[in-house]
Parts: structure tokens; sequence; C-alpha cells
């Protein structure tokens, strides 16, 4: 169900898990749907011996992806009208990630009303991964 | 990114949704969706970035007859340099390249069905010191996403940043 103006106000919350335990066979699972196979995300080897990282790392186009559900699950399906985040720190196997939304302000955008949302992800440590915003077209 | 032919098909949007963990019906039950308010299934909204599977020459896919960054017998694929040349070809091709912001504004969701066309155009570059990972360079692409009639459906603004050394954690 989308978004209704008459009934929601700005401060209002949605927070959910986006992922437990994140799995290495989902960076693989992403890889695959998306296309993106730099091997920083699949190839241990790789990333431990050329890249120099401690071992494989999400794609930040999976953490979007996921906070994108929590978004769309509150808002409702085909409502958004913009969604945007920066990429502030890795994602790592094994991490637990939440995501929160919040409305920020309710306008009226070419007649119809909508929402700006801002939205956080963090890790099982409360550091934050993605950050971001979002615009929802609203029933009145 | 540019794809020039991108034909969005329901099983991809499935295998899409599976990979980010969303078990939505409209992305996969074409009775659910037909009865919902988007009137048939849609992509999720990130979906339009697996268009690098019609991009040709995405350079992160590996691809027959060239060489591949990715680890075989070693640990990578790109084989080394003459003594003295800087071995730096692995990280030119990706291992320093990090995704440092993307954003989506959507004129309508797409669907299956759909045949989209991609052209990009290069925005700012900058760069920035950093703790963490050294100079940074960042640069700025502008995707245009439009439609079989032309309509532009999704544009998209991605930042992308290469770091000097790994990021310390």
């Amino acid at each position: 169900m989308a978004l209704s103006a008459s009934n929601i106000s700005v401060g209002d919350t949605h927070s959910d898990v986006l992922v437990e335990d994140l799995k290495r066979t989902q960076l693989v699972q992403y890889a695959g749907a998306s296309g993106d196979y730099n091997p920083v995300h699949t190839d241990e080897k790789f990333v431990t011996e050329v890249a120099g990282y401690p071992t494989v790392f999400a794609h930040g186009m999976l953490t979007m992806g996921m906070t994108g559900r929590l978004l769309t699950d509150w808002v409702g399906d085909g409502r958004l009208t913009k969604y945007g985040v920066r990429f502030v720190s890795q994602v790592w196997p094994g991490d637990t990630l939440r995501g929160t939304a919040e409305i920020t302000e309710i306008r009226e955008e070419d007649g119809v009303p909508v929402a700006d949302i801002s939205v956080t992800t963090v890790n099982q440590d409360d550091v934050p991964v993605v950050t971001g915003t979002a615009t929802a077209r609203l029933d009145p | 990114m540019p794809a020039e032919r991108f034909p969005v098909e329901a099983s991809h949007i499935l295998m899409f949704a599976r990979s980010i963990g969303d078990p939505n019906p409209i992305y996969q039950s074409e009775s659910y969706a037909a009865a919902a308010e988007t009137a048939g299934i849609i992509a999720p909204p990130t979906f339009v970035q697996a268009s690098a599977q019609f991009d040709e020459n995405y350079r992160l896919r590996p691809k027959v007859g060239e060489p591949w960054m990715g680890s075989g017998k070693e640990a990578t694929g790109i084989p080394p340099k003459e003594p003295g040349e800087a071995d730096d070809t692995p990280t030119g091709m990706g291992a320093r390249g990090l995704h440092a912001e993307q954003h989506y504004e959507y004129h309508r969701h797409i669907r299956p069905g759909d045949v989209l066309s991609a052209t990009v155009k290069p925005g700012e570059s900058w760069e920035k010191q950093s703790k963490r990972a050294g100079l940074l360079k960042f640069s700025e692409t502008v995707t245009e996403y439009r439609d079989q009639t032309g309509e532009l459906v999704i544009t998209a603004r991605s930042v992308g940043v290469q770091t000097e050394k790994a990021v310390e954690g």
C-alpha cells in the first residue's frame, strides 16, 4: 500500500533489517544478476593479494538495492520519483545491515503530494554504510 | 555504461530482485502485479544498473580472448610487466575503483518488454586527499535511459572514485 499525505507526518520513520550475516554467495548472486564481475567482490585471491583488502566486499549497488527495498516496502511500488545515495563505508561478508528512513518534508510537486525522505543504512557496529535521500509520490 | 540496446525481461528482473534479497511479488508474479497499481511487473529501483550486461565493452566482465584481472593460476590474469615497468594494470582496471555515489530520477518505472537505450555524458571531475585511501580522484557521469519510443524514463548520475591505495578500515 502506498503512503497517504493525510496520515503521515514529518519525522515519521520506518526501519528494518536489510540483511543478517551477509553471505559471500549473495555477492556472487548480485555479480551475476547485475553484470558487475569486478573480482574485488567475489575473488578472495585477487582481492587479498592484488587489491590489498582483507577479503571480498559487497558491491555498493547491492547495499543501495537492499536499502531500496526498505523504501519501496514503505512508500509502495512504483512510487519513488528520486532515489540517491552516497557509499560511505564498505560492507563485508558477515555484516548485518539495518536501514532507517525518515520523512523530512511533505510538499506538492506539479500538484501531486510527495514526501522527501532521508535514509541511512548502518552495520552491526552502527557505522553508516550508505546515506541518501528519496522522493516518493503520495496518495492525497 | 552505454548499452545501446537493453531489453528488459521478466526473468532478469526476477534474478535481480532475488540477488538484492527482495521477495516483493511486484517483481515476479504476473497475477499479483496485474491487480496492483502498477498494472504489471515493474523493475526494482536500482535495476537499470544491470544494463552493464548489455554494454558490449563493459570492462568489469571477463571476455573471451582477453586478459582478465581476476585470479586463475595466479592472483591476477594480467601478465606482469617488464622489470622496471610499473605493474599497475589490474589496479587501473578496477581494483582501485570504487563507487562513491549513485542517484536516480524516475520519470516512470520500467517494466518487462521495455527496450532501453543509454546515453552517457561525462560530468565533473575533482580530487580530494583522504587519510584512509590517499589521493581520491572523483569523476561523475550522467546516463539517460530512453525507452523504445524515445521517451526519457530514468536519469542516472554516478560518481566513481579511484583511490591511491586500498581503503584502510
